[in-house]
């Protein structure tokens, strides 16, 4: 009777002590093998394929720019030698006309920078050059957050309350058409579009 | 003065630390969550290339990788241009449009990154996107590095 009281007085418990520590080794393993780094880079959306039957929308000349870029990575701009620092006004000039010089375009959202490389071109350069394109719209949109009393683009798109349109970008949107090389090059293959 | 000190002293000087384990869960709970373990095996050479217009991008579970480069032979050399996808390099680019028709179907948002050589010429870029146009994931990021204000 005696011995039997003596063990349920006995309490049963688990050591928790360690816990903590058992914890922090975890903790540290998954800091060490975490990595936060965000992927970054240039956003494009491309066209779906097209389909044989239907033929191409017709574009008048005015609310196309194109932009060519050849092996050497000489860029041309509407048949015109320009460096590569010249790109993102013209662009911005080209898109930001509406109507006012004949031979650019109509309005904003009519614009299409036309873009296209050689085969032999090197990715450094298209990058380069697709992102003086994209930094040209993406001025235009800043310009615009600043009229209407925003610091820049993103400011304006970071207040921007939730569900509402985003009006400048409605205004100014990224028409930028990355165009198929010719295909000089045999090795190519036809991937039917 | 002296009776003053000693009743200062008698009162407990401890940090509760009962609590210190569940802290330490939510940490760790954190971390186990953003961690991605699987690293891939890169088979081709990857030199991103610099941009300053670009984006983040936030949901990292929708991003598939595509990488383009020059294939890492033995011995440091570079060989010719190839696709890898995950883990395997690609032999026929006509496999790219399965590959990525089927991850398309498991998850509709797939953003697709382009992580190309800056080396590397732009024709067998054109070839990877007529086989993601094909594939029907138009979603696109050309990953860079950000340009350093100079």
């Amino acid at each position: 009777m005696g011995l039997l009281k003596r063990r349920t007085s006995r309490e049963a418990e688990i050591p928790t002590a360690s816990m903590a520590d058992i914890a922090f080794l975890l903790l540290i393993f998954f800091l060490v093998t975490t990595t936060i780094d965000v992927d970054t880079g240039i956003y494009m959306e491309l066209p779906p394929p097209l389909d044989e039957n239907t033929p191409p929308p017709e574009i008048p000349d005015r609310n196309i720019l194109t932009v060519l870029v050849n092996s050497q990575g000489d860029v041309l701009l509407e048949k015109e030698f320009v460096q590569i620092n010249d790109i993102r006004p013209s662009v911005k000039r080209f898109v930001a006309n509406r109507g006012a010089d004949p031979t650019l375009s109509d309005s904003p959202g009519k614009a299409i920078v036309s873009f296209k490389t050689e085969r032999q071109s090197k990715y450094e350069q298209y990058v380069k050059v697709l992102d003086e394109i994209k930094m040209g719209f993406n001025e235009l949109r800043s310009e615009e957050a600043r009229a209407r009393g925003f610091r820049d683009y993103a400011d304006y798109r970071a207040r921007l309350p939730e569900g509402a349109e985003d009006e400048i970008s409605a205004e100014y949107p990224y028409r930028i058409s990355i165009a198929e090389p010719d295909a000089t090059n045999p090795s190519a293959e036809g991937t039917g579009a | 003065m002296s009776v003053h000190f000693k009743k200062k002293a008698r009162a407990k000087q401890e940090i509760p630390t009962a609590s210190l384990p569940d802290i330490i869960f939510m940490l760790l709970i954190f971390f186990m969550v953003t961690t991605v373990l699987r690293e891939v095996d890169l088979k081709v050479r990857v030199q991103l290339p610099d941009a300053e217009a670009i984006q983040k991008i936030e949901q990292k579970r929708l991003v598939s990788y595509v990488y383009i480069g020059p294939e890492k032979l033995a011995g440091n050399q570079l060989g010719e241009n190839r696709v890898q996808i995950d883990d395997a390099l690609i032999p026929v680019m006509t496999e790219i449009r399965q590959i990525l028709f089927r991850r398309l179907q498991d998850e509709p948002r797939t953003i697709i990154s382009l992580r190309v050589d800056e080396e590397s010429e732009t024709g067998i870029l054109y070839d990877v996107q007529q086989e993601l146009r094909e594939a029907g994931t138009l979603r696109i990021n050309y990953s860079t590095k950000r340009l350093s204000p100079s």
